[in-house]
């Protein structure tokens, strides 16, 4: 007799499986945000399995802040091709042009959050109802409260005071028209889960993720790699060194973390090992960083 | 490992926030930018202690009031057991909260102050846990360390809660002394309630045996999505995709078509772009079948011998959740898991006092937080089991057409 019984990962799986299945279900033009990263990746890959073998049901939307890894960019057009999706481009570039927006300033120029502008003109231009994204509950204090069908008004604002009930897996979906719906199919994740999903399925990931030889500058503790976007001024600490990136962001604010992990197993030991070590110590090392450069990513994206 | 998801409903007062932080703090759950904030505040503190409580920190407002508002979801993981804690409040007032909450949790904590003893928010919080079925619960006996760790006074609250408890017909209840200010009993044992032989709560929550809440006797599938791909190779590819909700499906299982009434024979199953032999509960799968049939999002693919009701009049329990009240003979969207009718709510019999189980009798509007049992009147039948039986084929909510909000969470009986 076989055993009917799923493990947590299985678990979790089916249950972003089955928020993606509603999401088509309930939509007329659901649009999946894409942003390179391992959450997106791995929003791909559900969605991958909850229609197989039909296409790939969604358009994928990238937000273009012009400042994206070269890397990262590469991959997604890879990723395109390959699994037959629509893509969506909107560049921050042409809202900062057609909006007469201010461009950031600084030594590292964030263009993060004006990407909410670009986002609400794309959401406006192919009147998407659903935007999927990769937002996870264990990321931050106010997301640990928000539902995995969140509904934004015509401003793309969340109210959490005025939020659905959610209960059992019962997704109410319905909007006025002006209106639409964030869903997040791996709210219940931890970005641990994410690292194990993406090692037990074998997801292939940007190379930046794996340890490679970079050029980067030390600014106050933290490694941001030089480019065309992030120069080098006087004074500066240059040096070349082992890295990889913990989150896939823009260049201008993305810190790397100095490692020699090359494999998807050396990464996610590596990964694990940090958490702990972190626990029992005191100091911050790109903990900080990552979790400053994913509440920029929600003031923009989510 | 697998998963289990617990809610602990209560207020800052019952301790409840010290005793998730305690858990997530002793486990070894926090992250370092929590971790420092925590050091921050403990060095403000004459005694050195840490302010547990800060890790369960929520929105601006909450934190302000200093109360929960709304339920937050936080994650730990031991080598045992992944777990997902539902952070409800639990005053009255936000009944509709802890009710959303305890929707998906298999096991509910019900914290007691030792001081207080059994108390009418302990009665409302065993009432809704048995309403939604919990099938397991933890009675947290907090504070001990205030009663001087008194056997007595512990043996007297667990006699007080086993009345509640047989009352509710509450089946799996374990009873644990603890102090969650001092992490007595939390993860390791306490080495001061000394007559305490039982288990610690942590190892409590990772050894409960979850695995036969599964219902794999009576097999329910509603349809979410219908897959066509319409390629030259798919051309004739037609399969229903949805997720077992309980049950188990094999290829070659004769089945009803609900609520059609047509019977066919499951030809081939797939489960995440795989072919497999069965599928069952929680799996995603899609299912095609012998004989082709008008079948569209929300119809019920069953075993032909294990029919669950249709009916288009219901029975229910409305837990009601909105501002605007529910007025008798209104019209509303009945939202059955990926089913939506047209409903109206034809009569409402009583309201159920929450804090008793006493029947009352309506006299006017039903509020906020109400809990009423009611007739359902519903435009097309609703396939559907009895929740006391099969929860997950037995629960629906009640949509407000004009303003698209969930109003009411429905218990169908």
């Amino acid at each position: 007799m076989s055993l009917h019984r799923l493990n947590y990962m299985e678990q979790l799986e089916a249950e972003s499986i089955h928020i993606f299945r509603e999401v088509a279900g309930q939509f007329e033009r659901p649009a999946l945000l894409f942003s390179g990263g391992k959450d997106s990746i791995t929003l791909v890959h559900l969605a991958l399995k909850a229609f197989a073998p039909g296409k790939f049901p969604f358009p994928l939307v990238h937000i273009d802040t012009g400042h994206n890894f070269p890397e990262a960019l590469a991959f997604r057009d890879k990723l395109v091709e390959e699994i037959g999706a629509e893509l969506i481009v909107r560049k921050v570039e042409d809202t900062i042009k057609q909006r007469r927006l201010t461009e950031p300033k600084g030594k590292f120029p964030s263009r993060n959050w004006l990407q909410t502008y670009t986002l609400l003109d794309t959401i406006e231009e192919f009147e998407f109802d659903a935007c999927i994204g990769g937002g996870r509950r264990d990321e931050e204090k106010a997301r640990a409260k928000e539902r995995i069908f969140s509904v934004r008004d015509e401003f793309g604002q969340w109210n959490p005071k005025l939020q659905r009930p959610e209960l059992w897996n019962i997704y109410n979906g319905r909007i006025h028209k002006g209106e639409n719906v964030r869903v997040f199919p791996i709210s219940n994740w931890t970005e641990l889960d994410i690292w194990n999903y993406i090692r037990s399925e074998r997801i292939p990931l940007p190379s930046i993720y794996f340890a490679h030889k970079r050029e980067v500058i030390e600014h106050e503790g933290q490694l941001i790699a030089t480019s065309e976007f992030v120069r080098p001024s006087e004074g500066d600490i240059i040096a070349l060194k082992s890295v990889r990136y913990r989150t896939v962001g823009d260049m201008t604010c993305t810190a790397a973390v100095e490692s020699y992990a090359s494999t998807l197993d050396e990464v996610v030991n590596e990964i694990i090992a940090t958490r702990i070590s972190e626990r029992g110590e005191t100091r911050i090392d790109d903990k900080v960083t990552e979790a400053a450069m994913e509440d920029r990513k929600k003031d923009g994206y989510f | 490992m697998d998963l289990l998801r617990f809610i602990t409903a209560g207020s800052v007062d019952d301790g409840k926030s010290t005793l998730i932080g305690r858990l997530l703090y002793d486990s070894k759950n926090i992250l370092i930018d929590q971790l420092e904030a925590l050091e921050r505040s403990t060095k403000n503190r004459d005694d050195g202690s840490v302010d547990l409580a800060l890790l369960t920190d929520g929105l601006r407002a909450e934190r302000e009031q200093g109360i929960t508002i709304d339920v937050a979801y936080r994650y730990f993981t031991t080598p045992k057991r992944k777990f997902i804690i539902a952070d409800a409040p639990g005053h009255v007032q936000y009944t509709r909260n802890m009710i959303t909450g305890a929707s998906n949790a298999s096991l509910i904590i019900i914290l007691i102050d030792a001081r207080h003893g059994v108390v009418e928010q302990t009665r409302r919080h065993s009432i809704i846990g048995s309403l939604l079925r919990i099938p397991h619960v933890v009675v947290a006996i907090n504070k001990m360390d205030l009663v001087d760790n008194s056997k007595e006074v512990y043996d007297k609250i667990v006699a007080d809660y086993e009345v509640v408890a047989k009352q509710l017909d509450l089946k799996d209840v374990t009873y644990i002394p603890i102090s969650a200010l001092r992490g007595d009993n939390i993860v390791d044992k306490s080495e001061t309630i000394k007559w305490y032989t039982g288990k610690p709560l942590l190892e409590q929550l990772e050894e409960i045996h979850v695995e036969s809440d599964v219902n794999l006797t009576d097999s329910r599938f509603q349809v979410q999505y219908v897959i066509r791909p319409q390629t030259d190779e798919l051309h004739d590819y037609r399969g229903y995709a949805g997720k077992i909700m309980s049950g188990v499906y094999r290829k070659g299982d004769r089945v009803t078509i609900l609520p059609q009434k047509k019977e066919t024979t499951i030809s081939k199953i797939e489960t995440a772009g795989k072919e497999a032999d069965e599928v069952f509960c929680p799996q995603p799968a899609v299912i095609h079948l012998t004989n082709d049939i008008d079948i569209s999002r929300g119809d019920t693919i069953v075993h032909s011998n294990n029919l669950p009701f249709v009916n288009n009049e219901v029975d229910a329990l409305l837990c009601w959740m909105d501002e605007k009240p529910l007025l008798q003979g209104n019209k509303y969207l009945l939202l059955h898991n990926s089913r939506i009718v047209r409903a109206v709510v034809k009569q409402i019999d009583y309201k159920l006092d929450v804090n008793s189980l006493a029947h009352f009798p309506v006299e006017d509007d039903v509020k906020l937080n109400e809990v009423v049992k009611a007739k359902i009147r519903l435009a097309t039948e609703l396939v559907y089991d009895p929740y006391k039986k099969l929860s997950c084929n037995g629960s629906a909510v009640l949509i407000d057409e004009t303003s698209n909000a969930t109003v009411a969470a429905v218990l169908l009986q």
